[in-house]
């Protein structure tokens, strides 16, 4: 194969005499900064692994001398924050919620950690600052399930709701319907007294007495007969403009036929005591606190 | 054009298949930029979602992922390494048109089962390599046919040497081969069933995963676009390629250097101290082998810059090459074990790899695209004009594309690691959310300008197939600026 090596005028090179469908090659040198950069990255390499954990052998492997691991810089950090937030957290601790709303700068510690913790923790259910979402209460509004002080809230908080801890708050209300207590035309006979009664949707020449007397009867134990609620059995209240599943007058009936009951976790899982006293704390703060 | 190329019998080579896959990389294109543009809106409208399992991002975002690397990327690949070798070799393609022909259609079957699969729900969850068993054994099959043409067309060649774009091809091929194989080792439930589970397991599994990953960026994105570089930069540009000592060198550094980088996307996780160092020293040692390829590229540009204000389609590959050298500089900025502290899990990684796809990998392309379709159909090309358009606008998209996504990534990680005065978090994580909305919107709008440019390209590329043939080809295939040594 001829080889036909030519001067290129623009640069003063030869070119290498290959050819490929017109293609030619210049014989230019290596770029010096190139192969100098090259070495260097090169060298840089055998520092890290000289000061870094790397080369692997047998069953082992070279530490470095550095005796650097990426989970100790991690565990070193996370050390530092927390003897940071020790003393103030160690004090939200021992101390109790009057003790602690007494001292403005200690309060300001635990609502900014509990403002961040809810953020983290509770926002994805119960909606930026407490403003629910429907099958999660709003827990601004003031209409509780299970109470609204402060000690309330932090033991709901800390074992949750329907959660599987011991201490959780539980609470089952009946399938009137699936289980054959109520007929379905007495459901709607329930849910017109309930939607005109404590909902406000008066239809003029309606007779709810029927609805009535079956709420008398099966509803009023637990949710009271002014629809006021029970705290101490985690009754909804109706007589409010809060409703945890919405305000439709189709879920009243799908509630009393197959109610959906709710879960909240039990915290005391995942979070400490301090953490948990911060965010009830928080969440006391967010208006509807008792 | 050499005296001895024209003394011996002329090649008739096998442009049918070459024009399929110019089509369909086209065709593939417009779907992959559009599937972008749409999930980048589901991430700014959640509600795009339409709350339907199948357009939900999570099943849209492999099917983006493919058309775009598979489908566009892989088509073009393919089309042009077929373009290439032939006439770098002197030789029609080995195995006849029937071959050629199933490689074809094999890897479209391949793409549109892959994509339907995703929007049904099925996937292995491995990134870039979702598809279930059965598609990755019918990859595996169309792929060595590739091989055994590619390998065939490199032995029965007319040339004394084999040409660098080439080298990079063939690297391309083998590597991928061998990535898609052990990446995929799976036990199906059963042999009707399209599920399965991967032979490794735990930190092993996450490993095999990114070594997989990082080098389908490595030998798909990379060396297989290289090929593509290494053709169509001198023969638009018309001048000799800068240096045969640095393409060499460059060539096996790249290659020994990429295989050992993947760990780089695993820092700070469960994977062991000393394989994250090595994953960063190698990623490190790689940036020159990278520039390598940037360097020869733009130095083939001396004495014919001029081109670039007549010759649109070099004006992208030239720009993808810019890109290239950016991203490979990134990349190994990135890898470090501190900055990945900042950027892992941010949108700057997404920025990364888009100034990777869209500058490099799709510009190349479309400089590529831009010489072939003319060449492989006799044609002017229809618009210069339209071309610039295309070249403006998205170049344009991608600078929106990837500084929203640098502002968005930086904030995330920044936001993500603040710390107030107490010690505590200082930001939630659905407040990063909310900060990087409005970069959200910007970067589908660049998303919006590469779509537009893309149809712009599509419109003018069709409108040159159904322009009248020329009577003869105008393509100067003379390299300027060269005499005999002596003469």
């Amino acid at each position: 194969m001829p080889t036909k090596i030519e001067k290129d005028s623009v640069s003063g090179r030869d070119t290498t005499g290959h050819e490929w469908d017109g293609i030619k090659e210049l014989d230019t040198p290596l770029p010096k900064w190139w192969i100098y950069t090259f070495y260097s990255s090169i060298a840089v390499a055998f520092v890290l692994f000289l000061l870094y954990p790397s080369i692997p052998y047998g069953p082992g492997y070279w530490h470095g001398l550095l005796g650097y691991s990426p989970r100790k810089a991690v565990d070193a950090e996370v050390a530092k924050l927390q003897a940071e937030r020790k003393v103030s957290m160690d004090k939200i601790a021992t101390l109790s919620f009057d003790q602690i709303k007494a001292d403005p700068a200690l309060l300001e510690v635990a609502l900014t950690k509990g403002k961040i913790t809810f953020e983290e923790n509770c926002q994805a259910c119960h909606g930026a600052g407490g403003s629910g979402h429907p099958g999660f209460p709003a827990l601004a509004a003031g209409s509780w399930l299970w109470g609204g002080k402060l000690t309330d809230i932090q033991r709901t908080v800390t074992h949750g709701i329907r959660s599987g801890d011991p201490a959780a708050h539980t609470s089952a209300m009946p399938p009137f319907g699936e289980l054959g207590l109520l007929k379905p035309e007495q459901i709607q006979q329930v849910a017109d007294f309930v939607w005109s009664k404590f909902y406000g949707h008066v239809t003029e020449g309606q007779d709810v007495s029927a609805g009535a007397a079956l709420f008398a009867q099966n509803c009023a134990p637990c949710h009271g007969a002014d629809g006021q609620g029970n705290r101490l059995v985690g009754a909804p209240r109706l007589n409010s403009r809060i409703h945890l599943y919405g305000d439709a007058r189709e879920i009243i009936v799908s509630q009393v036929t197959k109610p959906r009951m709710g879960v909240m976790p039990n915290w005391n899982a995942r979070l400490d005591p301090a953490t948990i006293k911060c965010v009830t704390l928080y969440v006391h703060s967010l208006g509807g606190g008792e | 054009m050499s005296d001895h190329a024209l003394a011996e019998r002329p090649v008739i080579y096998n442009d049918d298949v070459v024009k399929k896959f110019v089509i369909a990389s086209i065709f593939w294109a417009i779907v992959a930029f559009l599937v972008g543009v749409y999930i980048a809106s589901e991430l700014s409208w959640p509600a795009l979602n339409l709350g339907l399992p199948f357009t939900n991002f999570g099943r849209l975002r492999p099917v983006h992922t493919s058309a775009a690397i598979f489908a566009f990327g892989g088509s073009a690949l393919l089309g042009t390494s077929f373009y290439v070798v032939q006439r770098t070799c002197r030789a029609r393609l080995w195995g006849g048109e029937a071959l050629a022909n199933f490689v074809f259609w094999g890897y479209q079957f391949f793409i549109v089962m892959a994509a339907l699969s995703y929007v049904m729900g099925f996937s292995q969850s491995r990134e870039y390599a979702e598809p279930e068993w059965h598609l990755d054994i019918w990859l595996t099959i169309v792929w060595v046919c590739y091989l055994l043409i590619f390998m065939g067309t490199l032995m029965k060649r007319q040339e004394p040497h084999i040409y660098v774009a080439n080298w990079f091809y063939l690297a391309f091929i083998v590597t991928i081969a061998m990535l898609h194989i052990v990446n995929n080792l799976a036990l199906p439930i059963s042999m009707y069933s399209a599920k399965s589970y991967s032979y490794f397991s735990g930190v092993q599994d996450a490993l095999v995963q990114w070594w997989y990953g990082h080098n389908a960026v490595g030998f798909f994105l990379t060396a297989g676009f290289l090929g593509m570089m290494y053709y169509f930069i001198p023969k638009a540009a018309g001048r000799p390629v800068y240096s045969y000592r640095l393409s060499i060198v460059h060539f096996w550094t790249l290659i020994f250097m990429y295989i050992w980088a993947g760990p780089h996307h695993l820092h700070w996780t469960s994977l062991p101290d000393w394989t994250q160092t090595l994953g960063m020293a190698f990623s490190i040692m790689l940036w020159m082998p990278s520039w390598g390829g940037m360097i020869n590229g733009l130095m083939t540009l001396s004495g014919a810059w001029d081109k670039l204000r007549t010759d649109p389609g070099l004006r992208f590959s030239v720009t993808a090459v810019g890109f290239y050298g950016m991203s490979t500089f990134e990349g190994p900025v990135m890898s470090v074990r501190e900055v990945n502290a900042l950027s892992h899990y941010t949108d700057w990684t997404i920025g990364h790899v888009h100034s990777g796809a869209l500058g490099w990998v799709a510009f190349i392309t479309f400089g590529a695209l831009y010489y072939l379709v003319p060449a492989l159909w006799h044609k002017e090309l229809y618009s210069k004009r339209l071309a610039s358009w295309h070249y403006w606008i998205a170049t344009l998209g991608i600078v929106f594309y990837i500084v929203s996504m640098w502002v968005a990534g930086i904030m995330e990680g920044l936001m993500w690691r603040a710390y107030d005065k107490f010690g505590f978090l200082q930001y939630s994580f659905v407040e990063s959310v909310v900060a990087v909305h409005p970069f959200m919107v910007l970067r589908m709008i660049g998303g919006v300008m590469f779509l537009i440019g893309g149809l712009i390209m599509a419109y003018n590329l069709r409108r040159t197939v159904t322009s009248p043939t020329i009577e003869a080809p105008t393509l100067d295939t003379s390299m300027g600026g060269l005499a005999v040594a002596g003469e």
